[in-house]
């Protein structure tokens, strides 16, 4: 529900005269979704097809003693076995997604274990066979010793010295300091000062389609792979792995069955490029759920620890913050997300006087690395349970406090950078609390608590990291529409929107333009569908390429119709004199004059990000990435004293996005972070004990169902128009969820007059809470 | 050794053999007969997603073994089907609704969601938080989902062409 806006008025989508920007669109890949028709990467298969497995270590550390396939190989329908020693000339790069070619020295990691075993679940070889059940049984057949070697399990311990070294030296994979103002300062000028640890657990992004992916050799011994993955860019890494030149690997997406970053490192395909080049035949490899929770990196556990000085009038005086990230036993995008939560770790407020260390350490868990909000939902559960706790410690109002302190337009962020687009924190806190309105009433064991949170989240990759996107533009002769970019679509609509946007330039409807997308071979590379960066980017990319289109189509309408060229515009697959609707000419017309003439009817372009140098290590001062999204959520639930049991009665969203391109898909987005927020606050946890997975399954691991939804959700979407993206968007995918978790936390406490530090806030820990909280009263 | 035997099923009213191990499950063997709108989300009866329906009910296909589906009609989400031209009304109205992100959920939950209206031709918001339990979605939070099956709900009953 779109809420209307009393204290703020706002221009409206509306008013800017778009045909179809910001409409909530039936999006182009909705029909063959409906229909069964779509094919995911698992949907296709080949003549001669081998079915492709990998063994996996059982244990979390230890050193291979020996591996002998030789029995396994024997067996009647095995084509290829693949150990450490086949692979031992390649690593596979953990970091960046190739699209940039940074890369940070000594951070691969083994692509099969050679001696040792880092993780549980770390592969130890790949079965190729005829079908799968051969491919399992010569699996069974591998014999190999594994001699257990101590880890470290807790990256607080393995920052001790003498501790077992996992990765480098010191277990340290990557580091970030801010340092701002004068701190000690800070909390002179203090009058309460507030002390609190706040921790996180490991979570999985739990997407409905496990990884899955095919690869064949081509007539030119280009090694094809059809993958389900975020990032295309990927080939040049993997050409790397397998030792080809980039030129000779392609990766094919298919619609992805979800990502939420879970399917941004590389998963399957150098598996496949190996069996692939060993065998020379097409090789599938489909991940079962529970090779899905050993075969992506997991969210980082943070331990963040906050001291924040306030005055009585409520004005923080300045934060200390120490933040420590289990990186698990590979670096892959820790130091990354590192980044994004020690940027984070303020909150949307002005802190002039900060001082954070922040630390990702390796353990024998398993790795980490993106996860929707990538750094800065462990920041926001974190600052927004500081932030009650400050102005409960004052006695203030949750929301007045806020209002003191927000951050606004054009005020240095941690790292010094001036936000240069609208900052409406203030406006969707507000916004979010009106429309949550007064508690329900409480009733028998049932206490009920609200909570707000606010937060920055960035949209587009970082800056140091040179960003850039292409798109191709193209009108056929009949006037429909062809756009071919790079991107992938996992799910939020990525290639519908591009479709959306190419059409509002040159007045086509939607369902007369087509998207090619996501094949590093054909079409254009747009990066990565990854920090809220894709509509961003790739918008731009088309809206670049689409304008100039235009630009070329008015100009020849205009001779044709006898007028000026800013007398003409194009709707409805028509070029017509503004005003005077009946003086057209239709598109296809158009298109044939062109044709005729020679006049160029598709268009290429890139666009780039602010492109800008690292930061400064020693201050963490400068600018990390193009822009911020801002906005807030607000949550009711109601506690069950007797049980700990906790409904989220009501949840309101509200959200600056600059522009929808579809306002659908903009409320998806917005629904779905709020579930995924209310599982990360409330049941999802993977246990690891000694980096033993114990909750390997849907039954374990509880991701919200529909009976977990809130019984009323509101989402308020607010559109400043101030992004750098196509329109003035800014970006929704991750912004969606990052305030969700917190609000919950705070209601939480608000409920129960008692805080649980320690996320998930299950009812065991909401039980002990009540009963501590009890003894300190009575 | 497994024991390879040939089995006949009734797949949206269309008789399909395969040859099928004894432990083979039923999706196991739909997807090897090219019925990829069946999904496979975790082979544990956890996540809903290789739904089909079986004497009106859903029943994940993950946990049956083809040979048990002898002599009982399955119904994939390609059986969700209206005579001529038009959308299946569920189906139409997953896409009006904007029910659809990723899509990989949606083939079960259709076919869940078809189930509960045959019991149900009228389910309350509660009544479908419980029918759609057994269905996980990562992407929509089920809203939309709700949403789409009211408009269905209303379509079915009112069109009286279910």
């Amino acid at each position: 529900m779109d809420m209307p806006n009393k204290k703020y008025p706002l221009p409206r989508t509306e008013e800017k005269h778009l045909h179809q920007v910001g409409k909530p669109l039936v999006r182009t890949d909705a029909r063959g979704k409906s229909e069964g028709k779509t094919r995911y990467a698992g949907d296709y298969v080949m003549p001669n097809m081998l079915h492709a497995i990998v063994l996996r270590a059982p244990m979390a550390s230890a050193t291979l003693k020996r591996i002998d396939a030789s029995r396994a190989r024997a067996l009647p329908g095995v084509a290829c076995i693949l150990t450490g020693d086949d692979t031992s000339a390649h690593d596979a790069a953990t970091d960046l997604p190739g699209q940039t070619g940074r890369q940070r020295l000594n951070t691969d990691n083994q692509i099969l274990v050679r001696t040792r075993v880092r993780y549980h679940g770390e592969p130890l070889a790949l079965i190729a066979a005829e079908t799968r059940a051969i491919a399992e049984k010569a699996r069974a057949m591998i014999e190999f010793e594994l001699e257990p070697l101590e880890g470290v399990y807790d990256p607080e311990e393995a920052l001790k010295p003498g501790a077992p070294i996992v990765q480098s030296h010191d277990n340290i994979v990557g580091s970030h300091k801010i340092r701002k103002g004068d701190i000690e300062k800070a909390f002179k000028d203090a009058d309460h000062i507030v002390e609190k640890t706040y921790r996180t657990q490991f979570i999985e992004h739990a997407f409905l389609e496990p990884e899955v992916g095919m690869a064949w050799v081509d007539e030119n011994d280009v090694v094809n792979i059809r993958v389900s993955t975020q990032v295309i860019e990927h080939f040049r890494t993997i050409a790397e792995a397998i030792g080809v030149a980039h030129n000779r690997v392609r990766i094919l997406g298919a619609l992805v069955g979800g990502g939420f970053g879970g399917k941004e490192d590389i998963t399957v395909e150098v598996y496949l490029a190996l069996l692939a080049l060993a065998t020379q035949r097409p090789v599938k490899m489909v991940y079962t759920r529970e090779d899905s929770w050993f075969g992506h990196g997991k969210r980082h556990p943070f331990v963040i620890k906050y001291r924040t000085g306030v005055t009585s009038e409520g004005k923080i005086t300045g934060s200390k913050i120490d933040i420590v990230a289990d990186a698990g036993a590979y670096v892959f995008l820790s130091p990354y997300v590192l980044l994004y939560c020690a940027l984070a770790s303020p909150g949307p407020y002005r802190v002039d006087n900060l001082q954070v260390d922040s630390v990702a350490v390796a353990t024998n868990n398993m790795f980490t690395s993106a996860f929707r909000g990538f750094g800065a939902c462990q920041a926001a559960i974190a600052h927004e349970q500081q932030m009650d706790e400050l102005a409960n410690t004052i006695g203030m109002d949750r929301v007045e406090f806020r209002r003191k302190n927000y951050l606004k337009k054009g005020e240095p962020i941690a790292t010094g950078f001036c936000v240069e687009s609208e900052v409406w924190t203030e406006q969707c806190v507000d916004q979010a609390m009106e429309a949550l309105g007064d508690k329900s009433p409480a009733r028998g064991p049932l206490r009920i608590g609200q909570g707000v949170a606010a937060y920055q989240q960035s949209y587009g990759r970082l800056t140091m990291m040179h960003d850039t996107s292409e798109c191709w533009v193209g009108i056929e002769m009949d006037g429909t529409v062809v756009v071919r970019s790079g991107v992938t679509d996992i799910g939020a609509g990525q290639g519908s929107a591009l479709c959306q946007i190419a059409g509002e330039l040159l007045g086509v409807p939607l369902e007369r333009t087509v998207i090619y997308n996501s094949d590093s071979a054909v079409t254009p590379l747009a990066g990565t569908s990854t920090a809220s960066r894709a509509l961003y980017m790739t918008g731009m990319a088309c809206k670049t390429a689409a304008s100039a289109l235009r630009e070329r189509m008015i100009k020849r309408a205009a001779k044709e119709l006898g007028v000026q060229i800013h007398h003409v515009d194009l709707a409805n697959s028509k070029a017509f004199v503004v005003g005077r609707t009946e003086e057209f000419i239709t598109l296809k017309e158009l298109v044939g004059h062109c044709a005729r003439d020679g006049i160029h009817r598709s268009e290429l372009a890139q666009f780039n990000a602010p492109f800008t140098d690292p930061i400064d290590p020693e201050t963490g001062q400068g600018r990390v990435h193009p822009d911020y999204v801002y906005g807030a959520q607000a949550i009711e639930v109601a506690v069950d004293t007797d049980t700990g049991e906790v409904t989220v009665l009501k949840s309101v969203a509200a959200h600056d996005i600059g522009q929808c391109i579809n306002r659908a898909a903009v409320e998806g987005q917005i629904e779905g972070g709020t579930a995924m927020g209310i599982g990360y606050a409330l049941s999802e946890e993977l246990i690891y004990k000694q980096g033993q997975l114990m909750t390997p399954s849907f039954s374990e691991y509880l991701i919200p169902t529909a009976e977990d939804t809130p019984l009323e959700h509101t989402s308020i979407i607010l559109e400043s128009r101030s992004g750098l993206g196509p329109f003035g968007a800014k970006g929704i995918g991750e912004p969606a969820l990052t305030p969700v978790a917190p609000a919950v936390a705070n209601a939480i406490a608000d409920a129960i007059g008692a805080r649980v530090l320690d996320f998930p806030v299950t009812p065991e820990k909401i039980l002990k809470a009540l009963e501590a909280s009890t003894a300190v009263t009575t | 050794m497994t024991n390879i035997k040939p089995v006949t099923l009734e797949i949206n009213g269309r008789q399909e053999t395969i040859a099928a191990p004894n432990n083979m499950t039923l999706l196991e063997a739909l997807r090897e007969l090219n019925h990829f709108e069946v999904k496979c989300g975790c082979e544990k009866g956890d996540c809903g997603a290789c739904a089909v329906l079986i004497d009106g009910e859903a029943v994940d296909s993950c946990l049956m073994f083809a040979h048990s589906a002898v002599g009982q009609p399955v119904t994939t989400l390609d059986g969700l089907a209206r005579n001529g031209d038009d959308q299946h009304p569920l189906k139409k109205a997953f896409v009006e609704k904007g029910a659809i992100q990723c899509g990989y959920c949606i083939p079960g939950m259709m076919i869940a969601a078809q189930s509960m209206l045959n019991k149900n031709p009228n389910p309350s918001k509660q009544e479908m938080r419980e029918g759609l339990g057994g269905n996980l979605c990562r992407c929509t939070g089920y809203n939309k989902i709700f949403d789409a099956i009211e408009a269905a709900a209303s379509e079915l009953c009112g069109g009286g062409k279910g």
